[in-house]
């Protein structure tokens, strides 16, 4: 696998710095499945600076949630503390990796004269994990929305129930109705409900 | 606003992004105020946590506009930096704001080799210079000085107010970046001496008793450009009717700002947690006129402290432009030839503001240039028209049609040829 490597024929070492301790802990099993050293990972506030410099990474993958992305902006102006800069990773244009980075949540930054095509597959695990990481999350925000979006129709269910004489059946036959008529959610019309009886109350 | 030009609207629904600073002002009360809603614009603020996300979601797409470093702008449009995307801007959010604090430690030392001195803005410099002298001769390690981005109006203050003294920034102490919001814990743990931020970050370390403020950004030079409202090229073609509603809610917001019976009220606003999320009072001190060195002191009257509207503080003056691009060249952050008056040009859209004031009735300069440097209280450019003083620190004057003057006369020996060189005539 010489993609892995680097210049001298060393694997590449990877710097992660990740605010979600949970999703670095999955890009590092990840990369390092696909042959990569993780050789650290940052998930609080640290000076950057000694980081990079003890760490000595090829490659440093950060969140974009991190503000550290404007230090690691720093470190392309070459100073004397740093003879080989640090880059922004597709900067010559790679417009469509950039772009879909950006929307995985994930930006990348190399050792100026790494070859793109070298850090590209890398770039390509980071941004499949994040991306799947974000479906997920998004999954369990949605399980939450519908959980509380069933206890919300139970509520006015039992309200029909109770109020109406209407048995279970009904009462969500009559909700349903209601939210067809209305071109609304089932959920919307059970909170109309509840919230007008609570103003009748 | 009348209605026809609301419904006209390409795009009503806007994303924009900011930085939690007192700065994102605008956009905050044009949000609060119901401004944005009364010029049909119905805006969503994203809070970003680096300048790096705000250029790469600009330049993407992803954010419709947002509130920007006046010369990362012009970087994005002219090839420093990573991401090259032609921007514009047509409109200036405020003036001055920053200010350069440096920790307890080091204001011991300067003030113990020139206690007289020390304290004063305009002095700061050169007892700094004496300080690293010292230093260098007791083989002491360099010192580290913070600011926020390599292409922003901090890193140029900083650098303009060390030269100013003498001091060579490349060679005589270390520049870092540092994130806004973590100066304060990072000057406590001893990672930074010194640094050159916006508020309410200066505030908060003086507040807390870490650092003591030497100089802020007024008086480093009067009535300085700070952030601006950046939007691409492409995007401003796209949506023009939308860019000028934008504008003209920007410059409700900015006029209602610089009322002065109004900042207490935008202080709170700005302060809550979703926008800087600092505390009131610290947000306060430079918002209402008045400005605290140093935590022993009492605040002294710094009515520019923040200007949002006044001084013709919208405008998006070329002349500004050229100035900054000078200072790219002074630091040689650009690798390939440049033409000035090109780039002030086609970034900075001066034609677009005219348009978006002529609808509100805010008279709008007629000239796109004005030179630095020469006055020293308000003044009229035109009727109706006052300007604020703009005094640099060094006594330098800055003439827009001559920037290659200009930069000669900050040359350092060894690279004046290189320097001159970088700039298309």
């Amino acid at each position: 696998m010489s993609d892995v490597k680097n210049n001298d024929g060393r694997k590449l070492r990877v710097l992660l710095i990740d605010r979600s301790s949970g999703r670095a802990a999955i890009l590092e099993q990840a990369l390092k499945d696909a042959g990569y050293v993780v050789a650290a990972k940052l998930t609080g506030v640290t000076n950057l600076y000694n980081e990079v410099e003890r760490v000595e990474p090829d490659v440093i993958i950060i969140d974009l949630d991190s503000p550290d992305r404007d230090t690691l902006e720093q470190m392309r102006e070459i100073s004397r503390d740093r003879p080989k800069p640090v880059v922004m990773f597709a900067e010559d244009d790679d417009s469509d990796t950039i772009r879909q980075a950006v929307k995985a949540g994930v930006s990348a930054y190399v050792v100026d004269g790494l070859s793109a095509k070298r850090v590209k597959p890398l770039m390509e695990v980071a941004i499949a994990r994040f991306r799947e990481y974000q479906a997920l999350r998004e999954e369990l925000l949605h399980a939450k929305v519908s959980l509380a979006e069933r206890k919300v129709v139970e509520k006015a269910k039992g309200l029909l129930m109770q109020r109406r004489g209407m048995s279970e059946d009904e009462a969500y036959k009559a909700l349903r109705k209601m939210a067809m008529d209305g071109n609304k959610r089932i959920a919307e019309v059970a909170e109309n409900i509840l919230a007008v009886a609570d103003l009748l109350i | 606003m009348n209605v026809a030009l609301q419904q006209n609207l390409e795009k009503p629904q806007l994303t924009l992004g900011f930085i939690p600073l007192t700065d994102c002002a605008p956009l905050v009360i044009a949000q609060e105020k119901g401004i944005f809603g009364r010029y049909g614009l119905e805006v969503t603020l994203s809070k970003e946590t680096s300048w790096a996300n705000i250029r790469d979601k600009v330049a993407l797409g992803i954010l419709d506009g947002a509130q920007m470093l006046a010369p990362m702008v012009l970087g994005m449009s002219c090839g420093v930096g990573p991401v090259h995307k032609p921007m514009i801007t047509a409109f200036s959010l405020d003036l001055n704001g920053n200010a350069i604090t440096v920790s307890n430690a080091l204001y011991a030392s300067m003030h113990a080799l020139a206690p007289l001195q020390a304290s004063v803005p305009n002095r700061s410099a050169h007892v700094l210079k004496q300080v690293i002298d010292a230093r260098r001769a007791a083989d002491e390690e360099p010192l580290v000085f913070a600011t926020v981005f390599p292409t922003a109006t901090h890193t140029y203050e900083l650098r303009y107010w060390m030269a100013s003294a003498g001091i060579d920034p490349d060679r005589d102490v270390r520049l870092v970046v540092v994130p806004p919001p973590q100066m304060k814990a990072r000057m406590e743990s001893g990672d930074v001496d010194g640094f050159c931020v916006g508020e309410p970050w200066n505030a908060a370390a003086v507040h807390a008793g870490i650092g003591r403020t030497l100089i802020t950004k007024y008086e480093l030079w009067n009535n300085s450009p700070e952030k601006v409202l950046g939007v691409t090229q492409e995007w401003a073609e796209q949506y023009p009717l939308t860019h000028r509603a934008l504008l003209m809610a920007l410059l409700e917001a900015a006029r209602w700002l610089d009322q002065p019976h109004h900042r207490r009220e935008a202080a709170a606003l700005i302060a809550r947690s979703r926008y800087v999320h600092a505390p009131e009072e610290v947000v306060a001190m430079s918002m209402t006129g008045t400005y605290r060195y140093a935590v022993d002191e009492a605040p002294r009257a710094l009515p520019d402290f923040n200007v949002f509207h006044r001084y013709a503080a919208n405008f998006p003056w070329r002349s500004h432009a050229i100035w900054f691009l000078t200072q790219m060249v002074r630091w040689q952050q650009f690798k390939a030839p440049v033409d000035f008056r090109r780039i002030a040009e086609t970034v900075y859209r001066p034609d677009l503001y005219r348009d978006a004031a002529a609808q509100l009735g805010v008279p709008a300069p007629s000239i796109d240039y004005k030179s630095e440097g020469g006055h020293a209280t308000a003044w009229s450019s035109e009727p109706h028209i006052t300007l604020g003083s703009d005094l640099f620190i060094d006594g330098r004057t800055f003439d827009p049609t001559d920037p290659i003057g200009y930069l000669a006369g900050f040359a350092r020996a060894d690279d004046s040829g290189k320097v001159v060189s970088l700039i298309r005539r």
